[in-house]
C-alpha cells in the first residue's frame, strides 16, 4: 500500500530533518567546507526552489557516493537532489580538465592506440607536474594502465565466433574500464559464462554509461550516450530476450537508476534485466539452473570491500554469496567504508586530500587484515586501494574465474541443459 | 533466496532478535529501510519507569502483574521478564557493549536539559546513579564553543539546586572551531569524528588541565567514540580527574555506536544485513506469509520459515497515520487504535498522548492479525507493537529488547 504523497521529485517531502544522512556522509567528516547531505540536499532545495538563481558552490564537494540515501530512514533521494541541483545550475561552465576526465570513451580510444607510450609518459614526473599545474589533476595520483588491445577487439578476434554454439545467451556491457584498461576481467567473465553454458554477446554500439559525464555536468552528451545504450539494451532484452550484465557496479547503478532519476530517461520496460554479473550468476545457481565447480587446490585469504554503489543497489549479498561458494576462500568482510575515490572526483587536485582522508579507515583495516588480495566490484575502488595500500585488488568475477574448474563446470552444465 | 527467518527492520528490536537467532544456529536476514531510533537514544534503555496511573516504579518486575493484559510485558509474563532482565547485560556483552546498572532495579540518568530521570541500564559512556541526587564536588561544566545541542546553563541551574559547586568552562580548540564553518552542522557526531584521533584528545586534555585546575570532576557532552568506545576509554584513563559525560540532544553518539556494534556483531554471527532496502510487498496465503519482495531485489523473492516485523513506530514508518485511520503499510496488518480520530491526541502537548499506544495488534505469542485472522509464521516485535507508551511509561528500550528475545525464543521452539 503506497500512501505517500509527493508533489516534487526525489521523495523530497519525506525529509524529517533527522540529520541521520549527515552522520554517514564520508565527505562531511573530513571537509568542513561541505555542509553535508541534509543541508546541501533537502534543506538547500527549499531555498533553491524559492530562489532558482542562487548559486551553491558547495555542491561540488559531494562525490555522489549515495551513502546518505542508504542511511536515510525516510527514503529521501538526497544524492539525486544534490546532483539535480548541480545539473540545473547552468552558470558553472565545464572545465577542460573535467571534460577530459569525463570522456572515458574518447580518451580511452586514443590512449589504447598509443598504450605503451601513454602508460610510460603518464608516469613521468614532469608530465605529472604539468598535468597537476595546468590541468589540476593531482600529481600524487597513479593512473591505471591502458591496454594495447581493447576488450572489444580481443572479443571479436578470438571469442565471438564460438558464442552461438551455446544454448543460452547473455549480453555483456563491459564498460570503459574493461575495454581500455583491463580486458582480462572481460575475458574472465566470458570464461565463466561459457563454462556455465552461456554464450556472451556484446551490445550494438555500447557507449560509456555516462556517470563521469553526469558528475562533471556534461548532461547533453550524457543523455545522448544514455539514449544509445538504451537502444542497445532494449534490442537485447526485448528482441533477443537476453539479459544485459556488467562487472561494474557503477555502470549498473547508472543505467538502472541515474538514467531515470537524473537524466529523465524512462527505463521501466527493461530495468530489471540490467544486472550485475555476480547477481545474475547467483540467481542461476540459487534456482539450480547452473552449477559452478571449484578447484580443490585454490586456497586464498580474501577481504571483501563493498563499493558504495553496490551498497546503494543493495547487492553486496550476491557477490559475497558467490565468493562464499568457493570452498578454498577464507573470506573476511571489511567494514562498510567509502574508499574515497568517487570516480573522477579523486583525480581532481582540489579533492585529492579529502579523497585520501575519506579512505583512511578502509586502508588501515586492509593493512591490518593483510589478506592475499582484496575483492571488490568497482574499478575505481581498485585503483584507489592499490594506490593507497600494499594490497592487490580483484573483481569477484576474476576470483571465480581463477578458482573455477572449467572442465568439470562445463560438463556439469551440459547435464543441466539436458 | 531462502532463510530460516527474515526480519523486517534493523533497529534495536530487529538486531536483538537476529543476534539471538544467529547465536542459536539459524540463518537469518535483516532488511532495513534506513537507520533506526537508536540514533536518537538518550544513552540508556528504559525498562519501566511509571505506570499509567502515575505510580513510580523502582523494581520493574514487581509491577508486571499490575499492567493491562494488552501490554507487551503482560504477554511475556513475570517469569520470562525476570529471566530477560538478567540475560540482557550478557547478551550485549557478546557484542562488546557493556551496559551499566543493576538489571533488576531502576537507576537514574541526567537528561540534556539537566533533569534527573529514572532509567534502567545505561551505556558505558555514562556514570551509574542509584539515587536521584547529583552528587559531585567542584565540577568544571565544560562545553565546546559553538556547540548548541548541549545546555550547560540548565545543567548548571540543577547543580546549583543540589548545592554542587561548579564553574562553567567554554573550551576553545582550533580543530573544533573549524566545524563552525557550518553552524547548523556542528553536531555531536561531527565532533565525535574529530575526537577519533588520539592526538586531538590529547589536545583536549591539555586544554582541560590548564583551564580546570580548580575542579575534581569534569563534565563534558557525550561526543566521543562514534565507531568504538576507545576514545571514551582513552579520555577517562588519561585525564587525572573524574570524567562525567552527559547526554546531548540528538543525534546521539552513544546510540549510533550501539547500533553499529550490534550490527557488526550480527554480521559476525553470519547474519545478512541489507541496509537501505525496503520490504514492499508479500506473497500471502490466507494464514501465512510465503515470501516477501524488496525494492532492491526486483522480482527475486526472499522466503523463510518465519518472519519478524520490527519496523518501528510512526517515526520509522512501521506505523502510518492517515486521516482515515492508522495503518501497517507492508502487510496491511490489523492495528489497535481508536476509530474516532479526535481521541488520538490530547491537546495538552505535555500530557499522555493516546496515539502512543497505537500499533500492530498481536495475540499472546506476538503473532499479528490480518483481516481478523492470525498469521501463523509471522511475529511482531519492538515499537511497532500496540499496548505500551514508551514516553509516559518509560519502557521503549525494554519492550524492544524483551519482545525481540521472546519472539526469537518462540521461533527457536524454546518457550
Ligand atoms: C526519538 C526517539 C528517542 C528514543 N529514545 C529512547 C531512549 O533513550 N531509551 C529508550 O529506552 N527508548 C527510546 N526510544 C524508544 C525506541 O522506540 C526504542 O528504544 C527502540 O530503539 C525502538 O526500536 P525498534 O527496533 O522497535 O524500532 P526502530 O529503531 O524504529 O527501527 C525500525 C527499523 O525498521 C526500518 N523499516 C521500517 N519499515 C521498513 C520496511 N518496510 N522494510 C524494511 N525496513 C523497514 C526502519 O528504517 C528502521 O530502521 C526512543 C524513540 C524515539 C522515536
Ligand atoms: S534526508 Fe533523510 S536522513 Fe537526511 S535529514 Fe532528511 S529524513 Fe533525515
Ligand atoms: S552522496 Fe555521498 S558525498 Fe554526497 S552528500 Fe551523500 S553521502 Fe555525502
Amino acid at each position: 500500500m503506497d500512501i505517500r504523497y509527493n508533489i516534487s521529485d526525489h521523495n523530497f517531502e519525506q525529509c524529517l530533518k533527522c540529520t541521520i544522512c549527515t552522520v554517514y556522509c564520508p565527505v562531511v567528516q573530513v571537509n568542513p567546507d561541505f555542509p553535508g547531505p541534509k543541508q546541501a540536499g533537502p534543506d538547500g532545495e527549499r531555498f533553491r526552489m524559492k530562489f532558482p538563481d542562487m548559486a551553491d558552490t558547495s555542491l561540488k564537494y559531494c562525490m555522489n557516493c549515495k551513502r546518505c540515501e542508504v542511511a536515510c530512514p525516510s527514503g529521501v533521494r538526497i544524492g539525486d537532489i544534490i546532483q539535480t541541483a548541480r545539473i540545473k545550475d547552468k552558470k558553472t561552465h565545464v572545465k577542460l580538465r573535467d571534460a577530459i576526465l569525463a570522456n572515458t570513451d574518447i580518451v580511452g580510444t586514443m590512449a589504447t592506440m598509443a598504450a605503451p607510450v601513454v602508460n610510460s609518459v603518464i608516469k613521468l614526473r614532469p608530465v605529472k607536474k604539468l598535468m597537476d599545474s595546468v590541468m589540476k589533476i593531482d600529481s600524487r595520483r597513479t593512473f591505471p594502465d591502458y591496454s594495447q588491445q581493447t576488450f572489444e577487439k580481443w572479443f571479436r578476434k578470438y571469442a565471438m565466433k564460438t558464442q552461438s554454439t551455446y544454448d543460452r545467451q547473455v549480453t555483456y556491457f563491459h564498460g570503459c574500464y574493461v575495454n581500455y584498461n583491463y580486458p582480462q576481467l572481460g575475458k574472465d567473465l566470458v570464461k565463466i559464462m561459457n563454462a556455465a553454458g552461456y554464450g556472451v554477446n556484446l551490445m550494438e554500439h555500447e557507449k560509456c554509461c555516462g556517470i563521469a559525464l553526469i558528475s562533471n555536468g556534461l548532461i547533453k552528451q550524457a543523455k545522448w550516450q544514455a539514449g544509445k545504450n538504451m537502444d542497445g539494451i532494449r534490442k537485447s532484452v526485448l528482441e533477443d530476450n537476453r539479459t544485459v550484465i556488467s562487472t561494474s557496479s557503477t555502470c549498473i547503478l547508472t543505467m538502472r537508476d541515474e538514467y531515470p532519476h537524473l537524466l529523465g530517461i524512462d527505463n521501466k520496460d527493461v530495468r530489471e534485466q540490467i544486472d550485475m554479473a555476480t547477481r545474475f550468476l547467483y540467481r542461476l545457481i540459487d534456482e539450480k539452473k547452473i552449477t559452478l565447480i571449484f578447484r580443490s587446490d585454490y586456497k586464498k585469504r580474501v577481504a571483501y570491500h563493498s563499493p558504495c554503489h553496490l551498497d546503494k543497489l543493495g547487492w553486496e549479498i550476491y557477490s559475497v554469496g558467490l565468493l562464499r561458494m568457493i570452498e578454498g576462500v577464507d573470506l573476511m568482510i571489511l567494514d562498510s567504508n567509502c574508499c574515497g575515490i568517487g570516480g573522477s572526483y579523486g583525480f581532481k587536485k582540489e579533492n585529492y586530500d579529502v579523497s585520501q582522508k575519506v579512505g583512511e579507515p578502509l586502508f588501515r583495516q586492509i593493512e591490518q587484515v593483510n589478506p592475499d588480495f582484496v575483492a571488490t566490484d568497482c574499478e575505481t575502488c581498485k585503483w584507489q586501494i592499490e594506490m593507497s595500500t600494499s594490497a592487490r585488488v580483484k573483481n569477484p568475477i576474476s576470483v571465480i574465474a581463477e578458482a573455477l574448474d572449467v572442465e568439470a563446470t562445463y560438463k556439469a552444465n551440459l547435464k543441466n541443459q539436458r | 533466496m531462502k532463510f530460516d527467518t527474515i526480519i523486517i527492520g534493523g533497529g534495536l528490536s530487529g538486531l536483538v532478535c537476529g543476534i539471538k537467532l544467529q547465536e542459536n544456529g539459524q540463518n537469518t536476514a535483516i532488511v532495513s529501510t534506513g537507520q533506526s531510533a537508536l540514533h536518537f537514544s538518550s544513552g540508556a534503555f528504559d525498562l519501566l519507569n511509571k505506570l499509567d496511573d502515575g505510580t513510580e516504579v523502582d523494581i520493574p518486575a514487581n509491577f508486571i502483574s499490575l499492567l493491562p493484559s494488552s501490554h507487551p510485558y503482560s504477554k511475556i509474563g513475570y517469569d520470562k521478564f525476570v529471566k530477560y532482565c538478567r540475560e540482557v547485560p550478557s547478551l550485549f556483552k557478546n557484542a562488546s557493549i557493556n551496559l551499566k546498572g543493576d538489571p533488576e532495579t531502576n537507576g537514574y540518568r541526567i537528561t540534556p536539559l539537566g533533569q534527573v530521570k529514572k532509567t534502567w541500564l545505561v551505556f558505558e559512556d555514562f556514570n551509574t546513579m542509584n539515587t536521584a541526587v547529583i552528587n559531585y564536588e567542584n565540577v568544571a561544566l565544560c562545553n565546546f564553543n559553538g556547540f548548541l545541542d548541549f545546555y550547560p546553563q540548565f545543567i548548571g541551574d540543577v547543580l546549583a539546586g543540589e548545592k554542587c559547586k561548579y564553574k562553567r568552562v567554554t573550551l576553545d580548540l582550533p580543530f573544533i572551531e573549524k566545524l563552525r564553518h557550518n553552524p547548523t552542522e556542528m553536531r555531536a557526531t561531527n565532533i565525535a569524528k574529530v575526537f577519533d584521533s588520539e592526538e586531538n584528545i590529547e589536545a583536549l586534555l591539555k586544554e582541560i588541565n590548564s583551564r580546570c585546575e580548580f575542579a575534581s570532576t569534569i563534565m563534558l557532552p557525550a561526543v566521543f567514540g562514534l565507531y568504538s568506545l576507545a576514545p571514551v576509554e582513552y579520555l577517562k584513563e588519561k585525564c587525572g580527574k573524574k570524567i562525567c559525560l552527559l547526554a546531548t540532544m540528538p543525534p546521539s553518539v552513544p546510540g549510533i555506536r550501539t547500533q553499529q556494534m550490534l550490527r557488526k556483531y550480527y554480521s559476525y554471527c553470519g547474519g545478512a544485513y541489507m541496509m537501505g532496502d525496503t520490504v514492499e510487498k508479500a506473497d500471502m496465503d490466507s494464514d501465512s506469509v510465503k515470501s516477501v519482495y524488496t525494492a532492491n531485489h526486483d522480482g527475486i523473492p526472499l522466503s523463510a520459515d518465519n518472519y519478524v516485523l520490527a519496523t518501528g513506530s510512526f517515526f520509522s514508518n512501521g506505523i502510518i497515520a492517515e486521516p482515515e485511520g492508522i495503518f501497517e503499510p507492508v502487510f496491511d496488518l490489523d492495528t489497535d487504535n481508536d476509530p474516532d480520530r479526535s481521541n488520538w491526541y490530547d491537546n495538552d502537548f505535555f500530557s499522555r498522548q493516546p496515539y502512543m499506544k497505537y500499533g500492530v495488534k498481536t495475540d499472546h505469542d506476538f503473532k499479528p492479525f490480518r483481516k481478523g485472522r492470525i498469521l501463523e509464521n509471522m511475529y511482531a516485535a519492538g515499537s511497532v507493537l500496540s499496548g505500551f507508551d514508551a514516553v509516559s511509561e518509560g519502557c521503549g528500550g525494554g519492550v524492544s529488547i524483551f519482545t525481540a528475545l521472546c519472539v526469537a525464543n518462540k521461533i527457536l521452539g524454546g518457550e
